[in-house]
């Protein structure tokens, strides 16, 4: 198979794939979260699995978020390479005592000796009218996390290869994955497989300004870039990817380029991402800056049921396009 | 349905659980006595009053067997074998700690002998029960221990957590120490269901109930447990009822408790029970556990005077250990 072969796949297949490559690779790997085998994953990423592997690493598990992550965290201290489905990460907040105090802490409490080799994966964002409940972006509250590795798969490369790579990892990974792109196809390499954990990507190249985003927001962010480039813009879009440990070089890169930065998420403004990013553009941009930077983020409230005000309360697409053209004064 | 105790005969094992104990009891007074001189600081939870219950199960592990305590777990470090001068330095804070001084008093960790020194009530148990999943996954007939008091069985993750080992049905010891007070909580006052055992029974686990002030009951019923576990594989859970004679912690004013209360209590310290027992039946003399305080006030000297010798941790190195 020749190294520039693509093919097309789904985001659900995409992560699916790499469940599988793992389970293959290394014998210490197992799947544990809720409905991941007789019921095929609560969104069928992990249908056939089961059958394929054996109930010994496909393993479902009761509704006790904190007592299964914890017991995932407990395996990978003792040897074994877990990998810790929760359902969505509107769950996670129940094992929150063990992602935070026990996966985050017992390297430094322990002066160094025992990591914490898991990884947790999570299916998050808005936009199937799931309201307020099931509607969190919790990436801002594990990215303030030190001790953690936190991953945005925005893309499909991504999926297919976030999971490999932080498998070997010796510390704790918590993978968010994106629920309303679980359906939705790309091209990745036929060859796609692991990829970089430590660093932000350039998704689309450009000089105007520097659109920085992850997860729901990349694709929303490279449809808009397409649209400004038929208006002469030249956006470029920057990928986050790792929430934590960020990668500011490339971002500082990117505005030192561009001069001009719009942060794009659909967490909360207050405390977010975004203001994390805006600040570090603060510190190490100023003088590059021929703009003051700018955010669009959710809405701050509890995300509502009805689809146009659940559409309303994150940035979309022509959000992004009105808001690249005024602060470029092009309109 | 308390487990019978058997005597320990033999006058080696008698005077070994009678030094461990002992050595247990010295060294949390020193320690004391350096909190109070500052130089241990933060939380300090002494374990005096409960050390037959660490030396009594203990006794069944081997070395490739986890364990995982709580914040109280001073005495579990130290029967469990780990050098008390490693312990000491790391309440002290120094580089020379168990943890490299960045644990204290309640973060004692050494993967040989423990893991932890778990601080959150109740959350090192989903922990354990991983940890047993993996041994059996790895099929090494490790089994994991795992202390906590009467407090954490109020919390959710216990509940999680007894269900998933019994579920899942992994080689874990479950060591309740109801010491009969969640902080300053009565066991009365926290639990709707005093009997502990009975929430064992709603999940279909094996258990035991004994009298924590007794070393010989204590080893004796976790003998008995750990051999069912290894067998079978299947979790136990093993109440033992005990009782802290000092304060929770040392800013605890203990005014949840009559005196009177604690010097009843007192009358079972499970050192003196055992002690009188060996001299009763003349296992060991009066002159044997002269020479064991003599020796145990030498071991806890020398922790202390390694302790002070020890060295900070350069501010430079502040953020090591966040990651690998």
């Amino acid at each position: 198979m020749p190294d520039n072969q693509v093919i097309k796949i789904t985001y659900r297949e995409a992560i699916k794939q790499a469940i599988r490559e793992a389970l293959q690779k290394d014998d210490r790997v197992f799947l544990l979260g809720e409905d991941v085998g007789r019921y095929g994953g609560a969104f069928a990423v992990s249908k056939g699995l089961l059958q394929e592997f054996g109930p010994e690493r496909i393993m479902d598990v009761p509704l006790s978020e904190s007592g299964f992550v914890g017991a995932g965290i407990g395996a990978a201290l003792a040897g074994m390479r877990p990998v810790v489905e929760v359902m969505t990460v509107n769950f996670s907040l129940l094992a929150m005592d063990q992602i935070v105090n026990n996966a985050a802490t017992l390297l430094h409490m322990s002066g160094g000796q025992l990591n914490v080799p898991v990884v947790i994966r999570m299916g998050c964002g808005i936009g199937r009218q799931l309201a307020a409940q099931h509607s969190h972006s919790w990436e801002p509250l594990f990215a303030h996390i030190p001790g953690l590795i936190a991953l945005s798969a925005g893309t499909h490369e991504d999926a297919r290869g976030m999971l490999l790579s932080a498998l070997k990892s010796p510390d704790p990974v918590v993978i968010f994955e994106y629920t309303f792109m679980l359906n939705m196809e790309s091209e990745i390499a036929a060859a796609a497989g692991a990829v970089d954990i430590t660093q932000a990507k350039v998704r689309r190249q450009g000089k105007d300004i520097s659109i920085i985003t992850y997860g729901a927001g990349v694709y929303k962010s490279l449809e808009a870039a397409a649209e400004l480039a038929t208006a002469g813009i030249d956006a470029e879009v920057v990928d986050l990817r790792v929430l934590r440990p960020l990668d500011e070089a490339t971002v500082i890169a990117s505005v030192h380029k561009t001069h001009r930065a719009l942060i794009v998420e659909e967490a909360w403004r207050s405390v977010s991402i975004s203001a994390e990013i805006s600040a570090r553009i603060m510190e190490n941009a100023f003088y590059d800056l021929d703009a003051p930077v700018q955010r669009l983020c959710g809405v701050e409230v509890p995300v509502p049921y009805p689809k146009h005000l659940e559409d309303a309360s994150i940035p979309q697409k022509d959000d992004i396009v009105r808001t690249v053209k005024r602060m470029l004064q092009h309109d | 349905m308390p487990t019978k105790a058997t005597p320990v005969a033999d006058r080696d094992k008698g005077l070994e659980r009678l030094f461990q104990m002992l050595l247990i009891r010295r060294f949390e007074e020193k320690s004391a006595e350096m909190y109070t001189k500052t130089n241990i600081r933060g939380f300090l939870h002494l374990y005096i009053g409960e050390e037959a219950v660490a030396v009594g199960v203990m006794q069944s592990l081997t070395a490739s067997d986890y364990v995982l305590a709580t914040y109280r777990e001073h005495g579990h470090a130290l029967a469990r074998g780990m050098d008390p001068g490693a312990v000491m330095a790391e309440m002290y804070g120094k580089v020379e700690g168990c943890s490299r001084g960045r644990g204290g008093s309640m973060h004692l960790f050494d993967k040989k002998y423990i893991l932890g020194g778990n601080a959150i009530v109740a959350s090192h148990l989903p922990v354990a029960v991983g940890m047993a999943l993996a041994s059996k996954k790895q099929h090494n007939n490790n089994i994991t221990c795992c202390f906590f008091g009467e407090g954490a069985a109020a919390e959710g993750e216990f509940h999680e957590a007894m269900n998933l080992a019994s579920l899942w049905q992994v080689p874990l010891l479950l060591v309740c120490e109801n010491n009969f007070y969640a902080m300053g909580t009565a066991l009365r006052y926290s639990h709707a269901e005093t009997h502990l055992e009975k929430k064992a029974a709603g999940y279909g686990m094996e258990m035991a109930v004994v009298d924590g002030m007794d070393v010989r009951a204590v080893e004796q019923a976790a003998k008995t447990a750990v051999e069912k576990i290894r067998t079978s594989g299947k979790p136990f859970f093993l109440l033992c009822n005990t009782y802290r004679f000092r304060a929770h912690s040392m800013f605890d004013a203990e005014l949840y408790r009559e005196k009177s209360e604690v010097e009843e209590w007192k009358k079972r310290d499970p050192i003196a029970q055992f002690s009188d027992y060996l001299i009763k039946e003349k296992t060991i003399t009066e002159q044997d556990i002269k020479d064991l305080e003599n020796k145990v006030a030498a071991m806890v000297q020398k922790a202390v005077d390694f302790a002070e010798a020890g060295t900070w941790e350069p501010v430079e190195q502040l953020t090591r250990y966040v990651y690998s």
